[in-house]
């Protein structure tokens, strides 16, 4: 199979207007992946599936990602005059990275036998943005896998045709894959809450659980 | 193929039009005992015949995957048993095979070997059971289901001589397995796997020419080759659509390229070529198990260098998949560098198959429907998660 730097090329040929990013992947598995601007992604896959010399047919896996909002601080030398006289002092510049959620699709080869090539969606935010455009169209195999993604992370397939809860059942309204999420305070069994229930809805006003060594990750 | 008991004196009028211009909704499931577990069908019936036909998942829904980003990625490997229940063995391998990945882990050479001769016994396991559940659903209540567990329960026996479980078997480990197969599991091992043909051999003379299965299944939710590679269908189902995709033949993981082996393929796609598909695959599966027992050398079954505790393998993501009994397994892994996973992935092959359940029961009867989501062979812990 081509390298990805090749097929990022003939992408962006075949369909014009497209911006594919290739995002490096530093584990062992050497398995970097390609960023799709999400107006050209229907298309782009497309193109993946029919091109004679990829002929990517199979989308194995499709899955969400939560990236959450995160800040890293670094210090910084920086040369101040103070007092007429030059000095090095140390300041804190604080970098935020805004929170987004992906869509992963793992596409193979069934006719030519080779692979993976990954592409990936992002959402503009974590919010309201969290629309992406749906694959299902172009691989039937995304179907249950996107109505998954929807119902655990909220991400909005738009073009899909049937988008519903898959796993959870029809009334449940938060996403529970998501990172921040926390569980409800009660199902159904408890009526009115007290105690224990009160006390855990106390919790609710607290800042987001820390993730273990989520802040380490640099986004490409 | 028509099963001609006896001539009709005059044959009924066909039927053209619905008989009040209603469809007849029902459900079928949670609780049917052919379901395979707790799964529910919306069914829009026109007569007899299905004309929509809608699934509903999530009675057994835990959310695998969050409980994987909560723990240590060792602590996720007895949890990984309970996905597909029935095959244990290539689940822990699955896993196993993507943390490899992910952070670069040498197998040793024994341990490989084990590994394949395990998959191999999961692989017969769960195809026998599997033509006895079909049997079942068709009505042939019983005595195939326990010709088939006998069978079964031998390797069984092996798996819990050997991890001490006979099924949450949770017996590999990153850079290798657990324990060593002794001399003497390996001489039963052999035993079982030199007793198996005439078992298969039994059970094909009894069903693959019965006259009832065959008018049960040939031509019976046939699935084309075109849906079945664009829906991501794997697996025996797939290779009964006649297309040929094994991933150990294709991504050659584990030592499979050292054993000669075939790869059966369809020509119909329909229930009786998957039924089919499950029982030349086992032929084959023996043929791997006693290269493997001719090729196995003594040595050691776990690579000494892969830390046990505080495991922390580098940043970056790895997606791994073998081909287990039901189709492709994956397991899509992010790591942040820490001692969880910051993303933990399961690809279910049962779950993908069932997209084109739908597909395969329109214009078919109800009764049919059981018989084609027998044959896609699903297993409920790994559909719902």
């Amino acid at each position: 199979m081509e390298s990805l730097e090749e097929i990022k090329a003939r992408a962006e040929l075949a369909v014009p207007g497209a911006r594919i990013e290739i995002i490096l992947n530093p584990s062992p598995a050497q398995q970097p992946s390609l960023l799709l601007d999400n107006a050209h992604a229907p298309a782009v896959a497309r193109f993946l599936r029919d091109d004679p010399a990829l002929r990517l047919d199979h989308c194995s896996n499709v899955t969400g990602v939560d990236w959450l909002e995160r800040t890293i601080s670094k210090k910084v030398k920086v040369k101040t005059v103070v007092e007429g006289e030059e000095k090095e002092i140390d300041e804190t510049q604080v970098e935020s990275f805004p929170g987004y959620l992906e869509a992963v699709y793992h596409l193979y080869s069934m006719t030519l036998k080779h692979g993976p090539v990954i592409i990936r969606l992002r959402t503009a935010d974590r919010g309201d943005g969290a629309r992406l455009p749906s694959l299902t169209t172009i691989y039937r195999s995304a179907e249950f896998q996107e109505r998954e993604i929807y119902d655990l992370y909220g991400i909005h397939f738009e073009g899909h045709p049937d988008l519903r809860r898959i796993l959870m059942w029809d009334e449940f309204t938060d996403h529970p894959m998501r990172k921040d999420y926390r569980e409800p305070d009660d199902y159904e069994y408890e009526p009115t809450p007290h105690d224990d229930v009160l006390e855990k809805a106390k919790q609710h006003s607290q800042p987001r659980p820390s993730i273990d060594g989520a802040e380490s990750i640099t986004p490409a | 193929m028509s099963v001609g008991f006896h001539e009709l004196a005059e044959a009924p009028p066909p039927m053209t039009s619905r008989l009040d211009g209603e469809l007849l909704e029902i459900s079928m499931g949670p609780q049917h005992p052919s379901t395979h577990g707790v799964f529910r069908m919306n069914v829009a019936l026109d007569g007899e015949t299905v004309v929509k036909l809608k699934p509903v998942f999530g009675y057994l829904h835990r959310n695998h995957e969050k409980i994987g980003e909560t723990t240590s990625y060792l602590g996720s490997m007895p949890y990984t048993d309970r996905l597909d229940y029935f095959c244990s063995m290539t689940n822990n391998w699955a896993y196993a095979l993507s943390v490899e990945k992910l952070a670069g882990i040498e197998v040793p050479e024994r341990a490989e070997y084990l590994r394949v001769v395990l998959a191999e016994l999961t692989r017969l396991q769960n195809h026998t059971s599997l033509l006895g559940f079909l049997l079942s659903d068709m009505g042939a209540w019983g005595t195939p289901l326990m010709y088939a567990f006998r069978e079964r329960e031998k390797i069984l026996d092996l798996f819990e001589s050997l991890s001490g479980s006979r099924m949450m078997c949770d017996y590999m480990r990153f850079g290798g397995c657990r324990v060593d197969a002794g001399p003497d599991w390996m001489e039963r091992a052999r035993k079982v796997v030199d007793a198996y043909p005439r078992f298969l051999d039994e059970f094909e003379k009894l069903v693959v020419s019965n006259e009832i299965l065959i008018a049960r299944t040939q031509e019976i939710g046939k699935l084309s080759a075109e849906l079945a590679i664009n829906a991501g269908i794997t697996g025996p189902m797939l290779r009964a659509s006649g297309v040929n995709y094994d991933l150990r033949k294709v991504d050659g993981y584990g030592f499979y390229p050292r054993f000669k082996f075939r790869v059966p393929l369809g020509d119909h796609g329909d229930c009786y070529d998957r039924l089919m598909m499950r029982a030349l695959e086992m032929r084959e599966s023996l043929d791997i198990l006693k290269q493997a027992f001719e090729q196995i050398q003594p040595g050691p079954v776990m690579n000494p260098k892969v830390k046990i505790r505080a495991f922390k393998p580098p940043i970056g993501e790895a997606y791994g998949r073998i081909e287990g009994p039901k189709g492709e397994l994956g397991f899509y892994l992010i790591s942040d560098g820490g001692a969880r996973p910051y993303r933990y992935r399961v690809r279910p092959p049962s779950f993908i198959n069932l997209t084109v359940l739908e597909d395969m029961c329109l214009g078919h009867t109800v009764a049919d429907v059981m018989v084609i989501l027998g044959s896609i062979d699903i297993v409920m812990g790994e559909v719902d998660r």
